[in-house]
């Protein structure tokens, strides 16, 4: 508890210094505006491309074999999962509805929870959809902190959970500390209902799902890209963007005036 | 009066070839996309797929633009020669990236759904890769530039929200960034990828 304190600590201070000195090697200064598009500042560039590499091995060798195994499950059985485990992630998702003020989205994903969870088996069936009550966007306490104006703070990427930022981390801390009720009732409570093997079973399904989702799209990045490490960290970054504004659809080049500048016909 | 006969007719005739059909964004898609399933769902060789892709992305692909868009602030502070060698190289850093990420598909499913002007220079016009057995359907936002409506030219790809151009800036200005504002690094990566 004590090292969880102290780590908590040090994020909280990087995220409010919005600064990181120890280990910074002031290559890059991305930390900068483009009409409200903030980007994160890289503070440990060179141990985060070490542990980028350390989790490209780990991809290679344990996430993408499974992903390629799973994939040759039958669809129901994948989108079944898929499903459960979007569904659980309302338990997550309702109270940011509701710290962010979205009390329509907080209703309609808690009927949604409600109805899937015992209509739909434990999520398995989207019920809900087929009463009209259609699937939002997730959010989680790093969106919540970004809608409060919170900034980013630094980009770092962990091991094997992969990129984040100070402010996505206090986010992911906060499920750790009550803030998420799936882990409350497994981990923290351990109910004779769940154990912890049912969390972290559902985490690394989490994982495998998604990299499941994305193995073409993660190939071709691969294959042409000449700096992996950087068009990862834009994506990542681009995407909490979009989703802590809740953008639907595009309007802009995330408010780049760049494409202003360039007249080519 | 024969001399003001000949003028006119010569006017019309210029008139009449420069007459010409503002285009429609969402037709440009379409018509892309149609042409890129019928090459990459024939049985060509991949070789000619790959040189009749390249002439789709030439064709309706702003290359410059977007090479120019990916230097970001370097844009300002190379010489013309360094532009002039930078705008080769992306061009066939282009070509190669675009051919070897669409050739591994065989049939790609996209349908426009919607386009937004956004400005006289800018319309976005929005599309669904269908889903397969592999992966869910995909939200592919295309952003054309308008400025000639006679020909208009794609100048990114927005997948899901996140923009290809961007990132691609992104990727390269880390690149240059790390090798202390040497333009020449990022000269030596591209010519690296485009002899793998």
């Amino acid at each position: 508890m004590k090292k969880l304190l102290s780590v908590l600590s040090i994020l909280i201070f990087s995220f409010i210094n919005n600064l990181a000195y120890a280990g910074d090697d002031g290559k890059i200064d991305i930390s900068k505006k483009n009409n409200g598009y903030v980007e994160a500042k890289d503070c440990f560039e060179t141990v985060n491309r070490g542990i980028f590499a350390f989790n490209q091995v780990i991809d290679k060798v344990v996430f993408k074999p499974l992903a390629k195994g799973y994939i040759i499950f039958p669809q129901p059985i994948r989108s079944g999962t898929s499903n459960a485990l979007a569904n659980l992630s309302n338990v997550v998702t309702v109270p940011n509805n509701v710290l962010q003020g979205q009390f329509k989205d907080a209703g309609v994903n808690s009927a949604r929870f409600i109805i899937n969870s015992t209509l739909g088996i434990a999520g398995i069936f989207d019920v809900a959809s087929y009463y009209g009550l259609k699937k939002r966007d997730s959010e989680d306490y790093g969106q919540t902190l970004g809608v409060w104006g919170a900034g980013t703070g630094c980009y770092f990427v962990l091991p094997v959970l992969g990129p984040t930022t100070v402010r996505d981390s206090i986010g992911s801390v906060i499920n750790l500390i009550g803030g998420d009720a799936w882990y409350n009732v497994t981990v923290v409570n351990d109910t004779q209902y769940f154990s912890e093997a049912d969390y972290y079973m559902s985490r690394v399904l989490d994982g495998i799902d998604f990299r499941a989702k994305n193995l073409e799209s993660f190939d071709s990045l691969e294959k042409s890209s000449v700096d992996l490490y950087a068009s990862v960290r834009s994506l990542y970054l681009q995407d909490r963007y979009r989703k802590i504004q809740n953008i639907d659809e595009t309007t802009d080049t995330l408010s780049d005036d760049d494409w202003e500048e360039l007249d080519s016909q | 009066m024969k001399v003001l006969k000949i003028l006119i007719f010569f006017i019309i005739c210029i008139n009449l070839n420069n007459f010409t059909y503002a285009k429609d964004p969402s037709d440009l898609i379409n018509g892309i996309v149609d042409e890129a399933a019928s090459i990459l769902s024939s049985e060509d060789p991949v070789e000619s797929k790959i040189i009749k892709l390249n002439a789709i992305a030439e064709r309706s692909v702003d290359i410059n633009g977007i090479g120019l868009y990916t230097l970001g602030k370097y844009r300002k502070i190379i010489n013309e020669e360094q532009k002039s060698k930078y705008q080769k190289l992306f061009r066939s850093y282009f070509l190669k990236s675009f051919s070897s990420r669409l050739v591994d598909y065989t049939n790609p499913r996209i349908n426009v759904v919607s386009q937004k002007k956004i400005n006289d220079k800018y319309t976005i016009v929005n599309s669904i890769l269908e889903a397969t057995s592999k992966r869910p359907q995909v939200k592919i936002d295309w952003r054309i530039y308008t400025k000639n409506p006679e020909r208009p030219l794609i100048r990114d790809l927005i997948v899901e929200g996140l923009s290809l151009a961007r990132t691609q800036k992104e990727e390269f200005n880390s690149i240059i960034q790390n090798n202390d504002g040497d333009i020449n690094a990022l000269f030596k990566t591209l010519e690296e990828f485009l002899i793998k």
